[in-house]
């Protein structure tokens, strides 16, 4: 609300409801529209739909809603669509854990759309960190067109911390930046000079056409390879070439540190005990704790990997991120899962181990 | 070829229907003979004479034949994703509610895949105008069987003759609560177009459903001619039934086909009941969404 989402449209999943059920609450008070869809398809649909009025729109979910929103998000990839999806990961697959916690999600936001496309996913670790990372999630989508994920979890969705809601004036929030051009110059997926396109909204004479199909700058489908290759390469390299200034993670200890351990989300908070307990068997522990998990961190993970002996990556699911660890080491450095399946956190007496393990 | 109409041909900007048209995308993915393009034509007529400001209509079709026509208008278009033109739709109408939104797309798209939303919007009386073009077949993949093939009609996954039972549109709409439904044939030009005119500027959830012909598929597979054969067939069985009731009016194969308007009323939409709801319990404290979308400052 406070990064100016004025539409909403979910579907009640577990953990992630109350969400919905607040916006419900708040938005007739305050020009915006909140609609129950009949599943998180029509969600999401509807969402994509409503951001091409000019209103910000997000949904929110949680895993098998998740599954379900992959097709229109693709298509918010492919029309580069501003929007924000909140997922509130529970355990998986499938039904899996409803109420318990997980982060098995991770690869899901990257890859879950079938096509090549780009998103920006951030990882929020208090309730705090909800309130600032969704108002971030909102400019990022608006400045780069792309759907933001904000990949919470079931512990930080239920936690219960204080949250400091500066006033409006003091929130940065990126406004729908609409086209100056005339309709009659206006072609919606002209690139000029960078590789984010300038946006008309439905409704002011623009006329406009866009699609899920392949498309040439004036929205046109266009079923050659010569099309394919530049529409899917902008809209992949909007957010690669601009991993820099997207790329955000919280860095400490990391000079001289023998081991380093990367972690988001509400298992960067168990991790911090874990940490501590193989500091004080004299390990050197330093902590790349991630905010924004997509793009990945990749020139960062590069720089430390000559430096360090290991990467430690607890998360709860499988080995998921530790893989994109791994593959950034290039064999530089170990990338040593430590996996919680999910339904609870770490023992952080777990992650001492293998951060002890990983010094040797 | 005489001059005169060489001529015609080379001015085909200034064809009736060519504001209404993105041109420069002509010519057209269908197949000779197919039924949408006339419905196309019937939309567009509607369009023009309905008196409303284009500048506010978007079009919003999924996937397929009829899911392309969304590409071909001169409006804010949308090719959405495979059945959920509806909620893309509905995202529109309530993001801008100022806006006249129109669904178009074919059987496959609406009544199969997008079934669930079809059924939700109708209940929900959304604010929309749903064209539905019904050629009994999926046609763009190659004549699979559909949610409205007739029983025994012959598609290319019920080579056998098609055994499921299929919904009558009309009446599931009006079941669901749509305040206009109407069924032409594509060779129903003036009264499609009358209907198309009327429903462009009602409101809540009004469905058109328009058999048309597909020749390629549908009556090949069939063995039933051409896509004029088709029409002819419709000449010769469509049947005017006004106010039918639409538990009457299922579609048998190569049976008469009930055409008519079955209902027209006025009922508050989503969006009436939504305001007078909250003005109700609110009072002062509701604050409604603008007009021209919501929260939009620079």
């Amino acid at each position: 609300m406070a990064a100016g989402c004025r539409f909403v449209a979910g579907y009640p999943i577990t953990p992630s409801t109350e969400v919905v059920e607040r916006i419900s609450r708040r938005f007739p008070r305050m020009g915006g529209v909140f609609i129950q869809m009949e599943d998180e398809l029509a969600s999401m649909a509807a969402v994509v739909g409503a951001s091409w009025t000019g209103t910000k729109s997000m949904t929110v979910t949680s895993g098998p809603g998740f599954s379900l929103m992959m097709e229109n998000i693709g298509l918010a990839a492919m029309m580069e669509t501003p929007c924000v999806v909140v997922n509130v990961q529970r355990g998986g697959p499938s039904t899996g854990l409803p109420t318990m916690v997980g982060q098995a999600d991770m690869m899901q936001a990257r890859w879950g759309s079938h096509g090549d496309y780009s998103v920006i996913a951030l990882s929020p670790r208090s309730p705090q960190e909800a309130f600032d990372f969704t108002v971030d999630a909102f400019n990022l989508s608006e400045a780069y067109r792309v759907p933001v994920f904000v990949m919470m979890d079931e512990c930080v969705g239920h936690m219960t911390e204080k949250v400091i809601i500066p006033p409006a004036d003091r929130i940065d929030v990126v406004p729908r930046k609409l086209t100056a051009k005339t309709p009659e110059e206006f072609l919606p997926y002209k690139a000029n000079g960078g590789c984010v396109t300038e946006f008309a909204r439905a409704g002011d004479g623009y006329k406009f056409h866009t699609t899920g199909l392949t498309h040439d700058e004036r929205g046109y489908p266009d079923m050659s390879v010569e099309c394919q290759d530049v529409c899917v390469r902008r809209i992949v390299d909007k957010v690669r070439l601009n991993a820099d200034k997207i790329v955000r993670f919280d860095e400490k200890d990391t000079k001289g540190a023998d081991v380093v351990v990367v972690t988001y989300g509400i298992t960067s908070r168990v991790a911090r005990m874990g940490i501590e307990m193989a500091r004080k068997e004299g390990i050197k522990v330093g902590v790349l704790r991630l905010i924004v998990v997509w793009p990945f961190p990749e020139k960062r993970i590069r720089e430390l990997a000559p430096k360090v002996k290991a990467f430690v990556v607890p998360e709860i699911n499988y080995g998921q991120i530790v893989l994109e660890v791994e593959r950034c080491a290039a064999g530089k450095a170990a990338a040593i899962p430590v996996s919680h399946l999910g339904g609870g956190v770490h023992n952080p007496d777990d992650i001492c181990r293998a951060i002890v393990e990983a010094a040797k | 070829m005489n001059t005169e109409l060489q001529e015609r041909e080379v001015r085909a900007e200034e064809h009736p229907i060519a504001p209404f048209i993105r041109m420069d995308r002509m010519p057209h993915i269908w197949c000779p003979t197919c039924g949408i393009g006339t419905v196309v034509k019937c939309y567009a007529t509607a369009l023009g004479e309905a008196g409303v400001d284009l500048n506010k209509v978007s079009i919003v079709s999924g996937i397929g034949c009829t899911g392309r026509v969304a590409g071909y208008m001169k409006l804010d278009a949308f090719h959405s994703t495979h059945g959920r033109a509806i909620p893309f739709a509905t995202g529109l109408k309530l993001g801008r509610p100022e806006l006249n939104v129109t669904v178009f797309s074919g059987d496959g798209d609406l009544a199969g895949i997008g079934g669930n939303h079809f059924i939700h919007a109708a209940r929900r009386n959304m604010d929309l105008l749903v064209i539905l073009v019904n050629n009994f077949i999926y046609g763009m993949t190659g004549g699979q069987n559909a949610a409205t093939t007739p029983l025994t009609a012959r598609s290319s996954t019920m080579p056998f003759g098609n055994f499921e039972r299929p919904f009558s549109l009309p009446h599931l709409a009006a079941s669901c609560g749509a305040t206009y439904v109407a069924r032409w044939t594509s060779l129903h030009i003036r009264r499609m177009t009358k209907s198309f005119r009327e429903a462009l500027v009602r409101k809540g959830f009004r469905f058109i459903e328009i058999v048309a012909p597909c020749s390629t598929l549908y009556a090949r597979l069939n063995k039933l001619g051409s896509g004029l054969d088709l029409l002819r067939f419709y000449h010769d069985n469509a049947e005017i039934r006004h106010g039918a009731d639409t538990r009457d009016v299922g579609i048998g194969y190569q049976d008469k086909i009930v055409c008519g308007k079955f209902v027209d009323e006025e009922r508050p939409t989503f969006l009436d009941m939504m305001h007078e709801h909250y003005r109700k319990i609110l009072g002062d404290k509701y604050v409604p969404m603008l007009p021209e979308g919501g929260w939009l400052h620079e």
